[in-house]
C-alpha cells in the first residue's frame, strides 16, 4: 500500500497571533512553525499501517522552501520520503489541486490529511482533494482499518460515532482519536540522522487556480474584566447569569 | 438566481441550525435583492421555514436518503443549486455539513468560505467575515468565483425570524451510487450534545477523577447543557473523546460555557472563543482562564458545583 499524508506548516499553538502590512499578512516574526496536529495523527497511524502492514509513506506539503524543516521533522518520524510542491499555499482549492496532481501521479492508496489545519481552519483540503479525484472520502476519521483494498472506518458525528465501510483509493480527514495520544512520537537522533539521507524532492507546481482571497486580518475586541463572584454568594451569581448576560 | 439554504433535519425534525442559516440567506439574500430556496431533506414540516424568510422549499422525500451519507447529500444540493440557478448557497457547520461542504464545492466550482461568521461585508465584490487562527483572529475572505459557498459558523448570526410564506414544492433529484457505506450510528439519544447546546458544562483535570463526573452531569442536568471536557480529560479515558473540545477538539460556540476545574490553556480557549458568555470555577486565582472568563468563582469545585445546581433547581422551579 502507498500512503501519502499530507503535511501543513503551522504556527506553533501557543503562537502570539499578529499581522503585517496593514493587517493584510499573518506575521511570522518569533513564531515557531510545526506539524499541524491534525496531520500529526493521520502521520501516526501511516507509521503503524507501514511497521504493521508494510505499507510506504512519503509526506507532501505545498508551500515555499520555509517549509522543509517541518517535512524533514515528518522524514525524522519515519516517512520514507517527502515532497514540496513549490507554491505558496494561496487557498484550500489551490492546495487540494497542488495535492491532486501529486495523488494521481505517485498512484497512492491512501490519503491522509488532517481534518483541518489549526491556522485557517478551512476544513477544506481532504474533501476537496476527494472531490477532484473521485476518490472514496471518510471525514473526522478516529479509526481505520485496512485490508486488501476493502476500508473500514470509524468517524466522528455530533453526539456520537458512525461506523462505515468503503474501498481504497480513499481520501481520509484525520483528527485525535485516530491513535492514542501515547503513540504520538518526537524524533529520535537515530530518526534526525537517517531524515537528513532521506529524498526531498521540490516539485514545481501546476497551474491552478484561486478561488478565494484574504482580503484582511482583524483581531477580536479585547474583552472586558471577569466578575468574580464568591462562593458563599451564589445567589448573587444566578442573578447576574439571569438578568445582566442573560443566558438562563 | 434565489441564495440557496440547506436546511439540515433529523428524524423528520429540523435542527436549530437549519433555522440559523434560513435567516442567514435570508440576509444576503435581501443584500443580493433576491429570494430564499431552500433544499430540504425527509423533513416533515418544511412550511416552517417560511418563518425564517424562506419563500420556496425543494422538498426531497426519499428513504434512501434517511441516512446521511456526505457525497449523496452534496449531489442533491448540486442539482438545486443548478435547478435554481443560485449564485450563493449557505450551508451550515455541523460535522455533516462540513463533510459534504468541499464536495459540494468541487461539485459547483464554487469558492468555499467556512467559519462565516455576519453577513457579507460587500457583494460585489463578494467578501465574507470569517475565523481563523483557531478563533484567535477574523479573516475578511473574498470569493471570486461565480457560485459561492458559505458555511455559516453555529450560533454566530443567531434566529432572525422574517415571516413569508414558503411554497412547497416536490422535488426529486436523482440518487447516485456511492462508495463510502454507512454500516452503522452509534449516537447518545436524548442527551443534548455539544453541536446543539445553548449551554456547555465543563469539566478538567481539577476533577480529579470520571468518578466525579456525577456533579458535572447534575448541573447540566439543570441547564439542559450537553457536557464536555478538557483534552487530558478525553486522554487520560475519564470522558469521550467527542467531548473534548479545544483547538485539537471540538470548537463551542454556545450562550454559556461554563468551565470548572480546567486551566485555560491557550489551546483549549482557542476552542472556546466563540462561546458567548464564559463562567469559570477554579481554586486557583491565578488560572489564566479568569482572564478570558466573563463571571468567576474562585473556589473548590467539590464545594461550588452541588451548591450552584441548588441554586438553580431553585431557580428553575421559580420561574417555571
Ligand atoms: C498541540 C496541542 C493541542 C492541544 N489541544 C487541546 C485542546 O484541544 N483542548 C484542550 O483542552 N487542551 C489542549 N491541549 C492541552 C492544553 O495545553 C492543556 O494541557 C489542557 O487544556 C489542560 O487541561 P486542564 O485545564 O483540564 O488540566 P490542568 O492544566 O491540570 O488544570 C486543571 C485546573 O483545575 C484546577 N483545579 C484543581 N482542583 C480543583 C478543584 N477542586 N476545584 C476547581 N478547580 C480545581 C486547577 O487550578 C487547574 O487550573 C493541547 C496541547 C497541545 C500541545
Amino acid at each position: 500500500m502507498k500512503i501519502l499524508v499530507c503535511i501543513s506548516h503551522v504556527p506553533d499553538t501557543t503562537s502570539k497571533i499578529n499581522f503585517s502590512e496593514g493587517d493584510t499578512k499573518f506575521d511570522t516574526n518569533g513564531v515557531q512553525f510545526i506539524i499541524n496536529p491534525n496531520d500529526e495523527y493521520g502521520l501516526t497511524r501511516a507509521m503503524w499501517f507501514k511497521e504493521k502492514q508494510g505499507a510506504t509513506v512519503d509526506v507532501v506539503n505545498v508551500g515555499g522552501p520555509e517549509t522543509e524543516p517541518t517535512l524533514r521533522k515528518a522524514l525524522a518520524l519515519g516517512a520514507d520520503g517527502a515532497i514540496r510542491v513549490n507554491t505558496p499555499a494561496v487557498d484550500g482549492y489551490a492546495v487540494a489541486e497542488q495535492l491532486a496532481k501529486v495523488f494521481t501521479d505517485g498512484s497512492y492508496d491512501l490519503v491522509i490529511a488532517g481534518r483541518e489545519s489549526i491556522d485557517y481552519n478551512g476544513g477544506m483540503v481532504p474533501g476537496m482533494l476527494a472531490g477532484l479525484t473521485d476518490a472514496n472520502f471518510i471525514n473526522t476519521c478516529i479509526s481505520l482499518e485496512i485490508d486488501g483494498t476493502n476500508v473500514k472506518a470509524i468517524r466522528e458525528i455530533d453526539g456520537g460515532k458512525e461506523t462505515v465501510s468503503t474501498t481504497l483509493p480513499l481520501v481520509i480527514g484525520a483528527q485525535k482519536g485516530l491513535v492514542e495520544e501515547s503513540d504520538l512520537r518526537i524524533p529520535n537522533m537515530r530518526g534526525i540522522m537517517m531524515a537528513r539521507k532521506k529524498p526531498l524532492t521540490v516539485l514545481e507546481p501546476v497551474e491552478a487556480s484561486q478561488e478565494t482571497e484574504s482580503v484582511k486580518f482583524e483581531k477580536p475586541t479585547p474583552k472586558g474584566a471577569v466578575t468574580l463572584v464568591s462562593p458563599d454568594n451564589l445567589d448573587e451569581l444566578v442573578n447576574l447569569l439571569h438578568n445582566e448576560a442573560k443566558v438562563i | 438566481m434565489s441564495v440557496l439554504v440547506y436546511t439540515e433535519s433529523e428524524q423528520g425534525k429540523y435542527k436549530k441550525v437549519a433555522f440559523e442559516v434560513a435567516s442567514y440567506a435570508r440576509a444576503v439574500a435581501d443584500q443580493l435583492g433576491t429570494t430564499v430556496t431552500a433544499i430540504s431533506i425527509n423533513a416533515e414540516d418544511p412550511s416552517v421555514l417560511g418563518t425564517y424568510g424562506v419563500t420556496k422549499v425543494l422538498h426531497v422525500k426519499d428513504a434512501k436518503l434517511d441516512t446521511f451519507n456526505a457525497k449523496t447529500y452534496a449531489d442533491v444540493i448540486k442539482q438545486a443549486a443548478e435547478q435554481e440557478a443560485s449564485k450563493v448557497v449557505v450551508v451550515s457547520s455541523t460535522a455533516d455539513s462540513k463533510y459534504l461542504a468541499p464536495l459540494l464545492a468541487i461539485g459547483l466550482k464554487a469558492g468555499y468560505a467556512s467559519n462565516v461568521v455576519a453577513a457579507p461585508t460587500s457583494v460585489s465584490p463578494f467578501t465574507v467575515k470569517r475565523t481563523a487562527f483557531t478563533n484567535k483572529a477574523f479573516n475578511l475572505t473574498r470569493i471570486s468565483t461565480d457560485v459561492k459557498l458559505v458555511g455559516l459558523s453555529k450560533n454566530s448570526v443567531g434566529l432572525k425570524e422574517n415571516a413569508t410564506t414558503a411554497e412547497v414544492t416536490d422535488f426529486s433529484p436523482s440518487i447516485p451510487e456511492n462508495g463510502v457505506h454507512v454500516e452503522a450510528v452509534d449516537k447518545a439519544t436524548n442527551t443534548v450534545t455539544i453541536a446543539d447546546a445553548e449551554i456547555v458544562v465543563s469539566g478538567g483535570r481539577g476533577l480529579k477523577g470520571p468518578e466525579n463526573w456525577g456533579m458535572i452531569e447534575e448541573l447540566a442536568d439543570v441547564l439542559d447543557a450537553a457536557t464536555a471536557c478538557s483534552k487530558p480529560v478525553s486522554d487520560l479515558g475519564w470522558r469521550p473523546h467527542g467531548e473534548h473540545v479545544g483547538q485539537t477538539g471540538k470548537p463551542v460556540a454556545a450562550n454559556l460555557y461554563i468551565a470548572i476545574g480546567i486551566s485555560g490553556a491557550i489551546q483549549h480557549l482557542a476552542g472556546i472563543n466563540a462561546s458567548k458568555v464564559k463562567l469559570v470555577i477554579n481554586t486557583d486565582p491565578e488560572a489564566p482562564f479568569f482572564k478570558a472568563a466573563d463571571y468567576g468563582v474562585v473556589g473548590d469545585a467539590f464545594e461550588v458545583v452541588p451548591a450552584l445546581t441548588e441554586k438553580l433547581k431553585a431557580f428553575k422551579a421559580q420561574n417555571a
